[in-house]
């Protein structure tokens, strides 16, 4: 059971929330001009990282908000959350330390 | 005679107050204060179980959580039946009923003890060697034989009609052991402002001070424990349970904490629950679980009556009970003196004690020497006598490097009916590693201890379990510990106590032998080394797996089952990675430790249940209208979490004539429908159109006010997520509907993509599922039937045309009306708020009377939509078929531009004419209906394997057509509509069918629009 | 030494003294014809069948930690083929009928009892999806059949068909060829298997990178010295995204916790697997007399090993609901691994972007029971450059084209 502090709410336990995968990226506005791979890669792939990760989070029997959060794969721990539309508070080192 | 083995006195059992137990039918006799274990060893029980592969006599060989052997079914056949429980940790309970374990059909005449005399043959892996021939034997003959003799206790066969709580905590620091450390450490954090947990399994705080007492800061150890006590009791910001073991410890300081709370009672109050799981989030964790005797690895190690020192200690000064009447030792260090001064003082013969230390030192040694006990350096027991208990020992000195006898050396024999044994003690550093902690290696003490700690989970280990071992600085490092924690929380504590002292230990010399030599080579000789006494896996066993190449401790493990009984290797662990570093010749610290798996005692299934079970493991969700369908006999259908009506019988009326009753009603008069249960959003805001039409495959930002418009939501991946009528209320605002068990997912989706994806459009969603109630009229006569109640609404068919909606009032409610249909004929969905639902249904009931109103259910809409061709998600849909492959193009707006999912419906594979499509499916013969699920062929074979082309999504009997019908998807379907395809039945016979068009009732839909 | 009765009485004359290890610990060569990165049972099991079926035995696998000691080590060992799409059901077909030889073809018994694997059905929905696979697996050739709620009662009595009020049984589909094997032995009896044909099993030896040039693999860099090898394939399943990572391309999968668990022993009391969707999970006994229970998967990333309490919670909650009676079993030992998940929850096997460089990953919750077909097809399709037919859908183009193979009924609950 993580702890997951909501950036709107404050901390809470994991089963509040719901995992939105990979943060940060865009649905693609060109559709049309792309390749079914190219396509394929937006919808399907997904960085599944051994170490740090930006991820998306939404708080859904909270406030309803989605955010992001930069987590370690690996140990668990969450470094920081952020709200949308926010870059991660993270230092260089961290910042490194990201795929 | 009574409790023959209880001491006159002493001991902190109730003597006032005697309790009845039973063991395998016979009744005995304890005291509240009692354990079973304790109970049994008063009356002289020794013999207590078998062993799990031979079968082998056993005995009681700890007093705590690490006891391998003295496992009991309790309360056998009834309710309360619990299987393999710990004797150790059972309080004595009047009328408490114990079976023992493992046996056929006595305890004393166990016909699986066969086994041991093939026990050179049973060694570990040898069944993977074996049992493969002949190949149908295994099943047969070989595994029902193993499986019967392997498992331990029976599994109730009865209900538990106990209950069980859980609980969340918060605390700024947890305390896991109230030993003298643990309490240490919350004396100082009590005296802070951080909020305190302090949680220990046995009944009474204390620890091992409860086995042997001390002096902690000048007095005696009863009475500085009763002062913490009253100290913590008293403070309001501890919580303080007893009979609660920290189970598990996950990541971020989160531990769930097991508490007894009724087993010690004989008749416990009945709203009680009988266990509590607590999972409490903690700032910081100080860890002072202790430490287990190890046991030393030597011949017959098992026998009934060979014990671990301290245990005997503790059942001497802890329930007053005597172990046996003369008891040889056999120890390496000094702390095990203490032991045997415990026993010399209850009148217990020690006729001599071999130390396997050449030089045997520290100041216990030298009491134990004091009394006149002979004291063999160097020596060690060689042989156990006696099977079902210990009747003698053999004694012999050892070589110098401890591997054999020494040379020429003649085994001295010993009588005695005790034999107690030490190898140290070995710090229970599981939580730590449960914390994701890192362990090192320490030559000084021969064990692995908390080295590294986790970010993710600050805590501090305490005590035994950090390797503090005598009880000076085992108090200290509470004490720190604490000092520690509060300092990282910020929180120090007012008033600070000072440390509790104790006087410090001289230091004093450990020799490590993790096998003692026998009689006789290893493998050679009946006698066997044991390290995991429940698996019965021994020294060789271990040793002859590094020889086959298991040179990792979890491959040991595994092979030999070491560390996998019911005690987690807490006995056996330690010893198996010092003989299998020997083996290897390498350091200890390369072999490394198997994972500390949790819990770290075995953990009742109910209590971590807790209350989710029954009605509430998912709660239902009924309707407004719910109680009129309880009073009718609805059938129900679960769909989702909801209760929904499938359908309506009358009294000794089957489904099919039901539901053919209630379609019948829909197509000649008028049915209602319980709709409640749809998903109900709404969609407002300035952008809330071209928000829909980014949602929907087509457009719905051109809907006027007051109509309504089918849509089709797909995923990225251009597959059917839902589907369902959304209206336009006003130029703002849309309200949608969803399918019954979508409505959650699709509201997650389109909050998803709103906020994520297009913050910038104003747009809010909110779910009214619950506050509009449903019912649905339909058929020819529900316009009349409508009119009867709503006066404020014109239903003429020309001011209320098909596929919109008007506002109005229905039998006095304020009410949306809907004229959609999902049956083909004309039909009108009243919602009206939740709380008007029961009194609207009433009223259609009751007013509908006239006009033969029928409820029907989910199954009657279901044919009566089939025969219109309307597929339901979910049905004729499987996260594999998208809108062209239901001949849906035309709800596939090619001009609106992006909406989601829509560059997947290009992609390659998705033009392909093979792919599966809808159909209407006839059998041949119409009074055959196929069974949903069928499977479809083009080509029959007479045997399968058979290309499969499809398969029947839905298939009823349909009283309009007068025929069976059924939808389907085809390879190829819409191309090819008229083929004749085949569905082979499971019974041979095979059923012919023929592919149509999916709409088999009404094509024009002069109905549903008349 | 062949294993056998026999065998076994002779070296207990000679005290066991003379057993031959089972794999060996050779150090490695500079070169190999085949490198098998990942000595888990799908890897040990694709080096044994390209030295036993194809002839090619200057093979070595390359181990991080110790062979067996990843997801074939932690999972449920439930085995079956009852899969729903043609393309599945043939690709665990052929693991399930290797399965019904493996103990004799290895000459180490794996333990596979073919006691029958019920999958529940608790509403009409599931009825209806559940006869359709029924169906698909019969026409297949796999069998498979209906079970109603009362003959489910008489295949498993330990059962409560009343299933808490909520999730009452009504029906299941039952393969009886379907079972539990010993997780351990299947590691262990393809690596002696492979090393007897002169494949080397080299532990303790993780892969830090590949050795690319043009486009093609020319071997691998470890702990322990650069191999090379011409063909590499690379079957790590939680690793894959890891690796991958190093030889340059990605895949499309979720690394995700699983968790399982068992009780403490008891006498037989349950003598089948039984599995619910709906609920959420699953059960069996095995030999040494533990229910061994499974299991939900955390939703997030996660390299962890471990999962969270809440899972565990459900588990036993479901549990309890279909088997009231063991609510005062007891959890011994509960445990977690590392799945890696296709967005379609089938495997990938096949080609990468690197020449050389064969994947076989993203078997997700199920891959236990695919070992000896995920082997046989993956040795094939290394040996022979192609993929086999059976690995053709399976490939890692498919989620380009739209072709995916959607096993999430079949996988829905994890196993």
């Amino acid at each position: 059971m993580l702890l997951i502090d909501c950036p709107h709410c404050g901390p809470r336990n994991e089963s509040e929330f719901h995992y939105g995968d990979q943060a940060h990226i865009a649905r693609p506005e060109n559709s049309e001009s792309m390749s079914d791979q190219e396509w394929a890669e937006y919808v399907y792939l997904r960085e599944n990282p051994k170490g740090l990760f930006r991820e998306r989070w939404v708080h859904s029997a909270g406030c309803g908000r989605w955010f992001n959060a930069v987590r370690d794969t690996v140990s668990s721990r969450i470094v920081a959350t952020y709200k949308q539309g926010e870059e991660a508070p993270i230092s260089a080192e961290e910042e490194g330390g990201l795929l | 005679m009574a409790q023959k083995y209880r001491l006159p006195e002493g001991g902190r059992v109730d003597r006032s107050q005697p309790l009845r137990f039973t063991f395998d039918g016979k009744s005995y006799e304890g005291f509240a204060g009692d354990t079973l274990a304790s109970a049994m060893m008063a009356n002289g029980l020794r013999l207590v179980g078998r062993s799990f592969k031979y079968h082998r006599p056993r005995g009681i060989i700890t007093s705590g959580v690490d006891e391998p052997n003295a496992l009991v079914d309790l309360y056998s056949g009834t309710s309360k039946h619990e299987a393999d429980a710990r004797t150790t940790m059972a309080e004595l309970v009047d009328g408490m009923d114990a079976k023992s374990i493992n046996n056929y059909p006595l305890l004393k005449y166990d016909v699986g003890a066969v086994n041991s005399i093939f026990s050179k043959f049973f060694v570990s892996g040898f069944y993977y060697k074996t049992f493969m021939w002949p190949k149908a034997a295994w099943l047969k003959l070989y595994e029902p034989f193993i499986r019967k003799a392997a498992g331990l206790g029976t599994a109730p066969t009865v209900p538990d009609t106990d209950h069980y709580e859980k609980h969340y905590g918060y605390c700024d620091v947890l305390i896991i052991g109230a030993g003298p450390a643990g309490l240490a450490a919350a004396r100082q954090a009590a005296r802070s402002n951080a909020r305190v947990w302090v949680v220990d399994d046995q009944p009474e705080l204390g620890g091992h001070l409860l086995t042997r007492s001390a002096t902690i800061d000048g007095k005696d150890s009863d009475a500085w424990i009763a002062e913490v006590r009253a100290e913590l009791e008293a403070a309001p910001n501890v919580t303080l349970k007893t009979r609660a073991q920290a189970i598990s410890y996950f990541d971020m300081n989160y531990v769930a904490i097991w508490e007894k709370v009724t087993n010690h009672m004989a008749n416990p109050p009945a709203n009680m629950p009988r266990e509590r799981l607590y999972r409490v989030r903690a700032g910081q964790v100080i860890i002072a679980s202790g430490s287990h005797e190890r046991p030393l690895v030597f011949a017959d190690n098992d026998r009934p009556g060979v014990m671990l020192a301290g245990a005997a200690e503790t059942y001497v000064k802890r329930y007053g009970v005597k172990p046996g009447k003369r008891a040889v030792a056999m120890v390496n260090n000094d702390y095990a003196y203490g032991s045997i001064l415990a026993l010399l003082d209850a009148g217990i013969e020690v006729p001599l004690v071999c130390d396997l230390r050449q030089e045997p030192d520290g100041a216990l040694t030298q009491a134990v020497k004091d009394r006149g006990v002979p004291i063999r350096a160097g020596h060690a027991i060689v042989a156990i006598k006696g099977k079902n208990s210990v009747r003698g020992v053999k004694v012999a000195a050892l070589s110098e490097d401890g591997k054999a006898l020494a040379e020429g050396e003649k085994p001295a024999s010993q009588a005695c009916d005790l034999v107690v044994h030490s190898a140290g003690w070995t710090p229970a550093v599981h939580a730590h590693c449960m914390a994701r902690g890192k362990l090192a290696w320490s030559d000084d003490m021969s064990c692995f201890l908390p080295s590294e700690g986790s970010d993710a989970n600050p805590n501090v280990s305490a005590g035994n379990c950090a390797g503090q071992m005598d009880l000076a600085s085992v108090l200290t490092s509470g004490h720190e510990a604490a000092g520690q924690v509060l300092e990282a929380l910020g929180m120090p504590a007012n008033n600070a106590p000072a440390a509790p002292t104790a006087d410090p230990e001289a230091a004093s010399s450990t020799r490590i032998l993790w096998i003692v030599p026998g009689e006789k080579e290893l493998g050679y000789g009946s006698a066997k080394h044991f390290i995991d006494f429940q698996n019965d896996s021994t020294a060789f066993d271990v040793q002859l797996a590094v020889r086959e190449g298991m040179h990792s401790i979890e491959h040991v493990k595994r092979y030999t089952t070491t560390g996998m009984a019911t005690d987690q290797g807490k006995l056996a662990n330690l010893n198996a990675i010092g003989i299998v570093s020997e083996a290897l010749d390498v350091a200890p610290e390369k072999v490394g430790t198997t994972t500390y798996r949790l819990p770290y005692t075995p953990t009742t299934f109910g209590v971590i249940a807790g209350r989710d079970i029954d009605e509430l493991l998912d709660p239902a969700r009924t309707t407004a209208m719910h109680p009129w369908h309880e009073d009718n006999g609805a059938v129900y259908e679960d769909v989702g979490q909801w209760k929904r009506p499938w359908y309506f019988p009358k009294k000794g009326e089957s489904m099919h004539k039901a539901v053919l009753r209630e379609c019948a009603a829909v197509r000649e008069d008028v049915g209602i429908l319980d709709a409640s249960t749809l998903g109900k959003i709404v969609v407002k805001g300035p952008d809330a159109g071209a928000f829909l039409d980014l949602v929907y495959t087509n457009k719905f930002s051109s809907l006027k006010p007051g109509k309504c418009r089918y849509g089709l939501m797909l995923n990225e991946d251009g597959m059917i997520l839902d589907d369902g009528v959304t209206s336009r209320i006003s130029d703002d605002e849309f309200y949608m509907t969803t399918t019954t068990g979508n409505a959650a997912p699709v509201l997650d989706h389109l909050e998803e993509y709103l906020q994520t994806e297009w913050p910038h459009m104003q747009v809010y969603l909110t779910s009214v599922t619950e506050q509009w109630a449903t019912a649905t009229i339909a058929g020819p006569k529900a316009r009349d039937l409508l009119a009867e109640i709503c006066s404020d609404v014109d239903l003429s068919a020309e001011a209320f045309e098909f596929m919109s909606w008007r506002e109005g009032t229905v039998a006095d409610c304020p009410a949306r009306i809907f004229r959609i249909s999902f049956t083909g004929d004309v039909s009108y969905e009243i919602n009206v708020p939740s709380d008007y639902g029961l009194h609207l249904w009433n009223t259609l009931m009751q007013v509908g009377r006239k006009y033969g109103i029928t409820p029907y259910g989910t199954e009657t809409m279901h044919v009566l939509r089939a025969e219109k061709g309307f597929i339901i998600v979910g049905q004729e849909t499987d996260g594999s078929v998208m809108p062209f492959d239901l001949d849906m193009n035309w709800i596939v707006s090619k001009k609106k531009g992006d909406f989601i999912g829509r560059r997947s419906l290009y992609r390659s594979d998705m033009s392909k004419p093979d792919r599966k499509q809808l159909v209407g499916i006839k059998t041949v013969d119409p009074s055959v209906v196929l069974e949903e699920g069928a499977q479809l062929v083009r080509e029959l074979k007479a045997q399968p394997p058979m290309d499969m082309v499809g398969h029947v999504t839905s298939s009823y009997m349909s009283p309009a057509c007068g025929r069976s019908i059924a939808l389907g998807i085809v390879k190829g379907g819409l191309a090819a509509k008229g083929e004749t395809l085949y569905s082979p039945q499971p019974d041979g016979k095979v059923i012919e069918v023929v592919t149509c068009s999916p709409v088999f009732f009404d094509p024009e839909g002069s109905r549903q629009n008349g | 030494m062949r294993y056998s009765a026999f065998s076994l009485l002779r070296n207990t004359l000679s005290h066991h003294k003379n057993w031959p290890q089972l794999w060996g610990s050779p150090d490695p060569q500079p070169e190999y014809d085949v490198i098998i990165i990942g000595g888990g049972g799908h890897g040990l099991a694709t080096a044994y069948y390209l030295a036993s079926q194809h002839g090619i035995n200057n093979v070595a696998v390359l181990e991080k930690a110790w062979i067996g000691g990843g997801n074939t080590g932690r999972n449920t060992t439930i085995v079956r083929s009852n899969y729903l799409w043609d393309e599945s059901a043939k690709l665990y077909e052929t693991a399930l009928k290797l399965w019904e030889n493996l103990s004799q073809e290895l000459n180490y018994n794996v333990m596979f009892s073919q006691r029958g694997v019920m999958n529940l059905c608790h509403n009409v929905h599931d009825v209806r999806e559940t006869k359709r696979r029924v169906n698909a697996n019969r026409l297949n050739g796999i069998d498979s059949e209906f079970l109603d709620a009362q003959q489910v009662k008489e295949f498993c009595p330990a059962i409560d068909l009343r299933g808490g009020g909520r999730y009452p049984v009504m029906g299941a589909s039952l393969q009886r060829r379907g079972g539990t094997a010993r997780h351990d032995a299947v590691a262990w009896g393809y690596a002696r298997g492979a090393a007897k044909r002169g494949v080397h099993i080299i532990q303790n030896c993780p892969v830090t990178g590949f050795d690319i040039e043009g486009g093609a693999i020319k071997g691998v860099q470890t702990a322990k010295g650069p191999i090379k090898a011409k063909r590499v394939g690379m079957v790590v399943a939680g690793h894959s995204s890891v690796l991958a990572n190093m030889a340059g391309f990605k895949l499309p999968l979720h690394c995700r916790p699983l968790q399982a668990l068992v009780s403490e022993p008891v006498k037989p009391a349950i003598d089948c697997v039984v599995m619910s969707n709906a609920v959420h999970a699953y059960i069996s006994q095995s030999d040494k007399g533990e229910l061994v229970i499974g299991a939900g998967t955390d939703a997030y990333c996660s390299y962890g090993q471990r999962g969270s309490m809440h899972n565990t919670e459900g588990t036993l909650a479901a549990i309890c609901e279909m088997f009231p009676q063991f609510r005062r079993m007891k959890m011994l030992r509960a445990w977690g691994g590392i799945v890696d998940t296709c967005p379609d929850a089938s495997p990938i096997i096949g080609k990468t972007p690197v020449e050389g460089l064969y994947i076989n990953c993203g078997w997700g919750t199920g891959g236990f029971k695919a070992t000896p077909g995920s082997g046989w097809v993956f040795a094939d399709t290394i040996a022979n450059e192609r993929p086999h037919a059976l690995a053709e859908p399976f490939a890692l183009s498919r989620f380009s084209s739209g072709y995916l193979i959607g096993e999430h009924g079949a996988a829905g609950v994890a196993h």
